[in-house]
């Protein structure tokens, strides 16, 4: 009870006071800050245990860093289950642990349904996608975008295509990261972002792939583990029953409705049950289609997804990496539902984890971490926070080497020294970018604070899926694409994504504060439109395209086509 | 890659069937999936009462099986293509290389 008060103490401010018990009464403020370092102590320990560790392996790796492949691609030596976990450990953010345990606490069932969405890109990319990745690319997206256009303008695109991804994606972990660890170590906002930004310099500096795949690897291993324990010890509480955990949830939830004054019993029980069903999370059909879209096509255009099909050595590891990821990240969003029911039984029916008004003490993104404690006490509570900074860690590294290789990789080496540049110098560039990424990431950290930034990892989906995917998708797959084609379509894509989203209420009425209802375009997510305006702005541009260089382009389908499907040719891709 | 070398593989009657084989079966298993994620979402965004209709006299309702299967068929579908594309497909790849490359 103390410790509790403790760690959440200057979140949750004096309206804990009312719900503390006698002894922590007794203990007094002064003693309060006091054990407010004492359990912060638990986790930052275990902080520091990871941190140490991960450095470990920094300095291991650095070792073996030394050309522009060792730190693009960890020289392709990574297997296809390492990869996997990597994968999984890349793409399963602390917003999706704590985010989708949250929002299953609150509504059930449309925490499941929005889980669903981030799993069914997977296939699509593995059947269309990773094996013809692996074949024809060796560091970036670009490269296997650009196979056989001119190289100045798709690159030039893919790399805008994924620096917008990327900064997006970044600033929404950032500003993540910051409150997060606010409210779990204590520390300020400001420090907490700076420490993400500083760690992730010195992984990815140092380190490279190498650093970045294993720091992935064991956030992976700690998440799932951690997460298997607590679905465990929600299961086990009611004997492996899913019907009686359920029973037990929809009995809270009708009980929470029936204590709301003039609420009949039916109403009540109509409320416990609705969170059995799909609620209002989808409240129109386009919005919903749009969504799916952007999160099912998105998944098959993020740049630091697609990077790690080239840390492996043929098509057949790549095929075993996302098979693992898949598995893993479908196995964890099982995991989150069932964490999300734990936290209703579990959390909100224990006055220690509420403040007066009932709600959850730091917000209901608290929700995993109050039923760490609740199913494991404070070691595990310690460790469950250590493991959502590190999934931090994990998820920014990735992105930060992502964006430093579309700097050093496509736009210096291949754009400025028409791919003359040697590997030292190009090395040196890409140490370069992620110091001043990583210094951007802080600042951008900070200065959105208290900005509304919801809207940001969807936003970052619908780029990928509108301007990233549709390019790379038509590139491999459609003979008469074009240089010409690929460019405008791609551009069309990521201006029309961004700019509609700007008009979407969940940036134009909750960022910019016009009134609700006032939004230009008013659906969830703009994938719908501007995915389809991206493609076809490459097929229109693309068969409207008489130029000589067109012919070209065309010409070198075949032999892209024989390497993409057989991978002759490929092999000194992964030969370094 | 040369040019010569790709017209001689695209020539390759086994080329030609593993091009085939693979993208029908690509293409086949990711209409299956796009059916399985979008009937989903049709039925949440038209039907509802569907999802929230109970199974027998508890709380479970027809949602919960059916969210759950969303996610292992998305699980089996991409083992099941790897399955096939790592012996089968491969085996044929290495074929044509052997050929190709003798």
């Amino acid at each position: 009870m103390i410790r509790v008060r403790s760690l959440l103490s200057h979140a949750a401010g004096v309206a804990t006071l009312a719900l503390l018990s006698a002894p922590a009464l007794a203990a007094g403020g002064d003693l309060g800050t006091a054990e407010k370092q004492a359990t912060n102590w638990t986790a930052i320990v275990m902080f520091a245990l990871f941190v140490v560790l991960t450095l470990f392996i920094t300095k291991w790796a650095a070792a073996k860093t030394k050309s522009a492949a060792d730190f693009y691609t960890a020289g392709g030596g990574i297997t296809g289950f390492q990869n996997g976990l990597a994968i999984a450990g890349d793409y399963m953010s602390a917003a999706s642990f704590l985010g989708i345990s949250a929002a299953v606490m609150i509504s059930g069932y449309d925490g499941l349904i929005y889980s669903i969405g981030f799993l069914v890109g997977w296939p699509i990319l593995t059947f269309l996608m990773a094996e013809r990745l692996r074949n024809l690319g060796k560091f970036t997206f670009a490269d296997v975008a650009a196979f056989r256009f001119a190289q100045t303008p798709v690159r030039v695109f893919a790399a805008s295509g994924t620096l917008v991804v990327v900064a997006f994606y970044l600033i929404a972990q950032m500003v993540g990261a910051g409150q997060l660890i606010k409210l779990l170590f204590g520390l300020d906002y400001w420090i907490a972002v700076v420490i993400v930004g500083v760690l992730m310099m010195v992984y990815v500096l140092f380190g490279g792939m190498t650093a970045t795949t294993w720091v992935q690897i064991i956030k992976a291993c700690l998440l799932l583990g951690g997460a298997s324990f607590m679905a465990f010890m929600v299961m086990w509480r009611y004997g492996f029953s899913p019907e009686a955990m359920f029973a037990a949830a929809v009995e809270v939830k009708t009980k929470l409705a029936s204590s709301i004054a003039g609420t009949t019993p039916e109403a009540a029980a109509a409320k416990g049950q609705a969170i059995m069903g799909p609620g209002t999370f989808i409240k129109d059909p386009i919005s919903a289609i749009s969504f799916g879209m952007a999160l099912m096509f998105g998944t098959a255009g993020l740049p630091h997804i697609l990077m790690r099909f080239f840390t492996v050595p043929s098509a057949k590891e790549a095929r075993k990496s996302v098979m693992w990821a898949t598995g893993w990240i479908g196995y964890f969003y099982l995991l989150t539902f069932i964490i999300g029911f734990g936290a209703i039984t579990f959390v909100l029916t224990n006055p220690e984890f509420l403040d007066a008004k009932g709600t959850l003490i730091g917000g209901n993104n608290m929700a995993a971490v109050h039923l760490a404690r609740a199913v494991g006490g404070n070691v595990f509570l310690g460790f469950i926070s250590a493991v959502a900074f590190a999934t931090i860690l994990a998820v920014v590294a990735g992105l930060t080497l992502s964006g430093a290789s579309a700097v050093s990789h496509d736009l210096y080496s291949t754009v400025l020294k028409g791919g003359k540049a040697d590997s030292a110098s190009e090395l040196k560039v890409s140490r370069i970018t992620t110091i001043c990424l990583g210094i951007i990431a802080v600042l951008l950290g900070i200065a959105f604070e208290k900005q509304n930034i919801a809207f940001m990892v969807s936003l970052a989906f619908a780029v990928a899926a509108s301007a990233n995917f549709p390019v790379l998708f038509m590139s491999v797959l459609w003979k008469d694409c074009t240089t010409r084609g690929a460019v405008i379509g791609g551009f069309l894509g990521l201006a029309s994504s961004v700019l509609l989203t700007i008009l979407s209420p969940s940036v134009w009425e909750a960022t910019l504060g016009y009134p609700v209802g006032s939004a230009p375009f008013p659906y969830t997510s703009p994938a719908l439109f501007s995915m389809t305006l991206g493609f076809a702005g490459i097929w229109l541009f693309s068969i409207l395209d008489k130029s000589p260089r067109a012919s070209i382009d065309r010409a070198g389908f075949p032999a892209q086509e024989v390497r993409s499907e057989t991978g002759i040719g490929a092999s000194e891709a992964s030969a370094h | 890659m040369e040019q010569s070398l790709a017209a001689r593989i695209a020539a390759n009657p086994d080329y030609q069937r593993l091009k085939t084989t693979r993208s029908t079966f690509g293409w086949l298993l990711t209409f299956a999936m796009l059916i399985v994620y979008y009937g989903f979402i049709i039925l949440i965004a038209f039907k509802k009462d569907v999802l929230a209709a109970k199974i027998g006299s508890g709380v479970m309702t027809w949602g919960i099986p059916i969210g759950f299967g969303v996610i292992v068929f998305t699980i089996l579908i991409t083992a099941i293509y790897v399955r096939r594309a790592n012996s089968e497909f491969d085996a044929l790849s290495e074929k044509i290389k052997a050929e190709v490359l003798k």
